[in-house]
């Protein structure tokens, strides 16, 4: 899967299972796929137990990138598709995956993978993805209670990031790092708009700034805008942050400053919360009877 | 008296020479730089230059547009609004609606008989409100902007196009390049989008005869088309639409 | 104990966003007949899954053009009441802007 091209947005696809569990011995095998606008997980749980996952960048095809990433998740497992008894398929495009029993709202199934993978102390959960930031309230079940979800600007979305990773020429999985490589934090970059603020980047380097400068100045407007959409919800503890932008440093180090909070850390790929919500559902729905 | 008005907008900037009334001369369309002081005065040479004045000549200069503060000696800032106004009601004076959508900024303005603001709504601070939005598109659509607004009126279709914001909205242009949507198609969907959030706004001050489009983006044909069916009114482009602004801070400079 | 769910976006111009509190909600549909935009509708409520109440919700089409939507109903100057807000009797609707 992995591509030699020098394409700065491009990050690393994986996929993995439990090589300890014995899959055919589950009593219940449930399905999650997250079809989200840039990238798409499928997850593989037995009797609730996250088994066997994969991550790869949606194609244009949102049916076809569901299906190659639940094939993907099966890989050396033994199990077949039909061996799956229940799945529920979440995302950008949730209705797009066509061999899902039903389909549930990203956010839902983001608060409840959250819940699993960060305990049921969290409350607060923060998904910054490929096209969208939500900004999520949950209890301790892993029920949404509040929630405040941005799709229509590029601002503090993973697109926005690419953007500028783009403009200066440095892998996005590095972006974040390099933003922090600087002695003092430069003011921010005045514009929220990514198109306006690109447009100040270029003068700012035309100045001099160094990239290092550049990024810190436009991540510490990132993050300002991320901690005003979580104000407007209101900040309680615990807090977790899920979702692509979750890996970049520069945006959680600017959060955990302004906001005066550690978030949460967990040893899961917390990239893979919606799509383990999404099979925690089905797992449930499992029970209450429905069936394939 | 000799009246200079300077719009220093966030893409170009605009001199307009003026003499009891009549415009003596004007400059291009001098691109702003990072340096806007430098950009007013190339302008403003520019425009002296046209009219075959000295710099002594001009008994008053008024400043407007995003840049304003950086243009030397000049006497007055005032808003883009205000301007707008003024250079729109000298043009048509029956004009009670003046809409002007620049690079980064669109307005939506509700004028008096005398070319007075009676109230304005404003489209700020994203890319998607105003000219920036075209700008884009052309670039994804690899079409040079000055050949989009023909384009446009060529397409028989309307298709649908969802995202709201620039960055978004490339990609779905991209999207529809490779489904194979014509062109013309995909121009006319940029410019009804931006008509629509345009028209959206200026409904907020409410449309009165005469509707009167100014700013850079009055340029584009299609777009002037798309607002027209929008809006479901007649509507009135100026000559020289880009240097409205600059019209209304000179006349601004004559009337102390 | 329901959502507050928050439907709009932000972006460099504001924050424009209609919460409804579904707990509030009754599924009455007052709100749906009295926005002349559309911009309302009954659902199953999306964020409680396994519940078969319907609640209102804005409808994805409008999700991210509230504000242009909105407009009519927000002229600049006098603003009289939002027919959304006077139709709805449970107080579950409110304009962050």
């Amino acid at each position: 899967m992995a591509e030699q091209v020098k394409e700065y947005w491009r990050w690393t696809e994986y996929n993995w299972h439990d090589p300890q569990v014995d899959p055919k011995a589950a009593e219940s095998i449930t399905a999650g796929v997250d079809v989200g606008s840039v990238s798409t997980q499928a997850v593989i749980m037995t009797n609730g137990t996250l088994y066997a996952y994969a991550s790869m960048r949606t194609g244009s095809d949102s049916p076809d990138s569901a299906r190659k990433a639940m094939q993907w998740a099966l890989q050396d497992t033994g199990l077949t598709p039909e061996d799956i008894q229940y799945c529920v398929g979440t995302g950008y495009g949730r209705v797009n995956v066509p061999f899902a029993q039903r389909a549930i709202t990203e956010i839902a199934c983001h608060a409840r993978g959250a819940s699993f993978i960060y305990g049921p102390s969290v409350r607060t959960v923060l998904d910054m993805g490929g096209q969208d930031c939500k900004a999520i309230h949950c209890d301790e079940k892993g029920k949404v209670t509040a929630f405040l979800m941005n799709d229509k600007c590029a601002a503090g979305t993973g697109r926005g990031m690419e953007v500028f990773a783009d403009l200066l020429s440095v892998p996005i999985e590095e972006i974040g790092a390099m933003s922090l490589a600087v002695d003092e934090e430069p003011p921010m970059v005045s514009s929220t708009c990514v198109v306006f603020a690109k447009s100040e980047a270029v003068g700012l380097l035309r100045e001099g700034w160094p990239k290092a400068k550049v990024l810190a100045a436009y991540h510490a407007a990132m993050a300002h805008r991320v901690v005003n959409l979580l104000e407007r919800i209101g900040m309680e503890q615990d807090f977790a942050i899920t979702g692509g932008i979750s890996k970049n440093v520069g945006i959680v180090e600017r959060l955990k400053r302004e906001l005066g909070v550690e978030p949460l850390k967990t040893d899961y790929d917390a990239q893979v919360a919606g799509a383990i919500g999404a099979a925690l559902f089905a797992r449930a729905l499992l029970s209450k009877g429905e069936r394939k | 008296m000799i009246t200079a008005g300077i719009d220093v907008g966030s893409k170009t900037t605009k001199v307009v020479i003026l003499e009891d009334g009549r415009v003596l001369g004007r400059s291009s369309l001098v691109p702003t730089g990072f340096d806007q002081t430098e950009s007013a005065q190339r302008a403003i040479e520019e425009a002296l230059q046209a009219t075959g004045l000295g710099a002594a000549a001009i008994e008053r200069r008024v400043a407007t547009g995003a840049g304003a503060k950086a243009v030397p000696e000049a006497a007055e800032h005032i808003s883009d609004v205000k301007a707008a106004a003024r250079g729109a009601h000298h043009l048509v004076p029956s004009a009670r609606t003046v809409i002007d959508v620049g690079a980064e900024e669109g307005r939506g303005i509700r004028c008096s008989e005398t070319g007075g603001v009676i109230d304005f709504a404003v489209n700020e601070k994203c890319a998607a409100g105003a000219g920036a939005f075209t700008e884009a598109m052309s670039r994804a659509l690899e079409l040079p902007l000055e050949e989009m607004g023909t384009l446009s009126l060529k397409s028989q279709n309307a298709v649908p196009m969802n995202a709201q914001c620039a960055v978004f909205a490339e990609s779905e242009v991209v999207s529809l390049i490779h489904a194979k949507t014509p062109k013309e198609d995909i121009v006319r969907a940029v410019h009804d989008a931006i008509a629509s959030r345009i028209g959206s706004m200026v409904r907020r001050v409410g449309i009165s005869p005469e509707v009167v489009l100014v700013g850079g983006v009055a340029r584009n044909v299609g777009f002037v088309d798309s607002l027209r069916r929008g809006l479901e009114i007649e509507i009135r482009v100026p000559e020289d639409p880009d240097f409205v602004g600059a019209l209304g801070a000179a006349l601004v400079a004559a009337e102390d | 104990m329901g959502t507050l769910a928050n439907y709009g976006y932000s972006d460099g111009s504001g924050d424009w966003y209609i919460r409804i509190d579904t707990g509030l909600c009754t599924g009455c549909g007052d709100c749906v007949t009295a926005c002349p935009a559309g911009l309302f509708e009954l659902v199953q409520d999306e964020y409680d899954p396994l519940s078969e109440a319907l609640v209102a919700s804005v409808s994805p089409a409008h999700r991210k053009t509230i504000k242009y939507d909105c407009g009519p109903c927000k002229p600049v100057g006098e603003r009289p009441r939002l027919p959304c807000l006077a139709a709805c009797a449970a107080g579950s609707i409110a304009h962050s802007w």
